[in-house]
């Protein structure tokens, strides 16, 4: 397989089991690189723990997970993020005490090339604190600049898990229900700035809104108790018998 | 961003403003001497100087990195016994090496222990970690009576720091002389542990302290990073160790101590961990309660014990959180409403806490005294301990007190907050941004 057709990310017969449950049970999946991909399905279909598995949160019970050509297997997160692929969580998960800057910096210690480094100053790098602005103008925090992130408004936490996600430069990102629990106009303003900071990369994203899901995604997989029922083109997606029945209908009309 | 806001981009590195604080420090560390020349005085402030190294070098864990350490006096110990062998292998052999580049061996090895500790010790921060530190310490403590070719056993390991060539024309044969060469490690070690915190790897250990999880899909293995913290803290707890060496002339089982750990927690603590004085603080004031209070009481500890628990409850953040408490009124120009209320409280609560010290002292007077001896010296008065006015005076003195400070601390609460609040009217720009902030906050 050539690079340029070799998926970003591949599952192959994935699963995962917690005790004696089998929460993913087998799923097959390849996303393309710079598709904007969606995962939908009802609570508890395993979402979040499909995401668990691909980033080395968990380790998988069977199957595959191919970054970029690359078994996963027996890697730590720290590892796969190394890889190029970084992700948000659907509870918050920031660096509350520091500030709003601090947390951009530290997300973009690693791929600077800082490493574990004690012998530069952070201070001291202008290309570090103008990458660092930079992210807090895309994620529109800059006038939040110097407050401690635990502070923030809901809104404006998930916009600098956003910001704290892509500050790396993967070019795989993971999005972990970005807009959940968030008005409308909330809504409209991180599908926006999902849609500027993942310009040229492969996006995979959980998503209940099925407005956002439907304006963003490229391509739809419905996950229903542990498996993949469809994939396709939103619209394919939309009028499939089987995620009628099993999902979508009841999530269409509730969303009307 | 524009050409002219890249050029107008300010970098805060070294500026007159942020090197200030470290000139004013190192200039009085110099004449503190002179000031308090006699040389019980310099053996205080000997040890003052050695503990505050000791104290930052454990802040580096427990504030900086949050792992708790029941055993950290391992590698001080470390530091310092290693010392003080090589003090006298260098004596033997009258090899040449000048005794104030010694603490540099106590730090190497007290970075080789933490080296082989901590491989095994920081792979989490939590309960396992505090247990190894406890296991660790109470291993090496055992070590120290057992292994008597290293350790001394009882007696300990006595060296001569006076032992080679002068350095310069100085032999440390004077407290004075080995004074100034601890403040110069001082300086130094404070130096660079404030500088380590600026470091990708000392942001790294605040980030992986709130947060591990996160930082691992950062790209960072909390453990590595909690690894050159750990590391960090051995070596700069070594260069105290082997200070100590140089200061005292003799080593025992107790510089490793699980006792010592535990005091060095207790004034990380008392100092504050949040901010990088604090245990400065904590250092000066626990060293003078234990010199100069010790001298007046054998009950120091009941007081320092005490305090302890009422830091630990009612100021987590330390003398130095109390202190940053103050820093908004200070900006705001509003200390001087806090000083009448500050002073309808503290005062009675001094009282309050005299007369309790008092009713300690008189019952332990009496309990401990020999027989027939029923005189006992307190705050400049004398008396006899069995009779019944001078305890009935101690109570009596800390119940109105306690009650006066208790009625009075919610007013000095309200100044507190008066005091950090913005004037509504005037202060329109300084409280722009919390007002804007409670908008954002609310509309969401
Ligand atoms: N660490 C765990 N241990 C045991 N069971 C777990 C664990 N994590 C998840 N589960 C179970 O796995 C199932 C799927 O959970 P998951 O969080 O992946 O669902 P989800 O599709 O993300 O749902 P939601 O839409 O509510 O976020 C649930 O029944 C959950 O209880
Ligand atoms: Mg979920």
């Amino acid at each position: 397989m050539s690079t340029s057709t070799m998926p970003a990310l591949e599952l192959d017969g994935l699963r995962k089991s917690f005790g004696k449950t089998e929460i993913i049970r087998g799923v097959d999946l390849a996303i393309g690189r710079g598709e904007r991909h969606a995962i939908i399905g009802p609570n508890g279909a395993g979402k979040s723990t499909l995401f668990n598995l691909i980033t080395g949160r968990f380790p998988n019970s069977g199957g595959h997970i191919r970054l970029h050509g690359n078994d996963l297997a027996g890697r730590q997160p720290f590892e796969i993020n190394r890889m190029g692929l970084s992700r948000s969580f659907q509870i918050t998960n920031i660096f509350p005490k520091m500030t709003v800057f601090e947390n951009v910096r530290c997300s973009l210690l690693w791929t600077k090339g800082y490493k574990y480094s004690f012998w530069h100053m952070v201070s001291r790098s202008r290309d570090l604190t103008q990458a660092a602005e930079a992210i807090l103008e895309q994620i529109n925090l800059t006038a939040r600049r110097d407050l401690p992130a635990g502070v923030l408004s809901y809104a404006e936490q998930r916009a600098l898990e956003i910001g704290i996600t892509i500050a790396g430069g993967a070019d795989v990102i993971m999005l972990d229900e970005p807009t959940a629990g968030m008005s409308h106009s909330e809504t409209d303003y991180i599908v926006e700035l999902i849609r500027k900071v993942t310009v040229g990369k492969t996006l995979i994203m959980v998503e209940h809104d099925m407005g956002v899901v439907f304006g963003l995604a490229d391509r739809i997989s419905v996950l229903v108790y542990g498996e993949i029922i469809a994939t396709g083109k939103p619209e394919d997606v939309r009028s499939d018998a089987k995620v009628q029945e099993a999902y979508l209908g009841a999530a269409l009309e509730a969303d009307h | 961003m524009s050409d002219i806001s890249q050029s107008a981009m300010k970098l805060p590195g070294i500026t007159a403003a942020n090197a200030a604080p470290w000139l004013i420090a190192t200039l009085f560390l110099l004449v503190l001497p002179f000031i308090f020349s006699a040389n019980s005085a310099i053996t205080i402030m000997n040890q003052m100087a050695i503990t505050i190294i000791f104290a930052l070098a454990y802040n580096m864990l427990l504030g900086q990195g949050g792992m708790l350490s029941f055993g950290h006096a391992v590698y001080l110990g470390a530091g310092g016994f290693m010392c003080m062998h090589i003090m006298n292998y260098v004596e033997d052999y009258s090899l040449p090496l000048p005794l104030p580049l010694l603490p540099l061996f106590g730090g190497i090895f007290g970075l080789g222990l933490a080296t082989i500790v901590g491989a095994f010790s920081t792979r989490s921060a939590g309960t396992v970690f505090a247990m190894i530190s406890l296991g660790i310490g109470e291993l090496l403590a055992a070590c120290s009576i057992i292994i008597v070719a290293f350790f001394g056993g009882e007696e300990g390991i006595p060296g001569d720091r006076t032992y080679g060539l002068p350095f310069f024309g100085v032999e440390f044969l004077q407290q004075i002389e080995v004074y100034y060469l601890i403040i110069f490690w001082l300086v130094l070690s404070a130096l660079l542990m404030f500088l380590f915190s600026r470091t990708p790897a000392g942001r790294m250990a605040n980030a992986v302290r709130d947060n591990p999880e996160r930082a691992e899909f950062l790209g960072y293995s909390a453990r590595r990073v909690r690894y050159i913290s750990f590391c960090a803290s051995g070596f700069f707890a070594g260069i105290a160790g082997g200070l100590l060496a140089i200061n005292l002339e003799i080593l025992t089982g107790e510089d490793l101590g699980l006792l010592l750990s535990g005091e060095i927690l207790l004034i990380t603590f008392l100092g504050g961990v949040g901010f990088f004085f604090g245990p400065i603080i904590g250092a000066i004031v626990f060293t003078l309660l234990k010199t100069v209070l010790g001298l007046e009481t054998e009950l120091w500890q009941l007081y320092v014990g005490a305090l302890f628990v009422a830091t630990v409850m009612y100021f987590p953040g330390g003398f130095a959180g109390v202190l940053m408490m103050h820093a908004p009124s200070a900006k705001l120009g509003k200390l001087k409403l806090l000083v009448v209320p500050y002073i309808k409280t503290l005062v009675p609560a001094f009282f309050a806490v005299m007369g309790a010290a008092g009713f300690f002292e008189i019952m332990f007077h009496m309990r401990h005294a020999a027989v027939g001896e029923e005189e006992m010296t307190i705050f400049w008065t004398t008396f006899n301990s069995h009779s019944v006015l001078p305890t009935a005076v101690t109570i009596g003195v800390t119940v109105v007190g306690f009650w006066l400070a208790k009625r009075s601390a919610p007013d000095m609460a309200a100044a507190w907050h008066a005091s950090i609040t913005p004037n509504k009217p005037a202060g329109a720009s300084a409280g722009e941004r919390p007002a804007d902030s409670q908008a954002q906050g609310g509309g969401s």
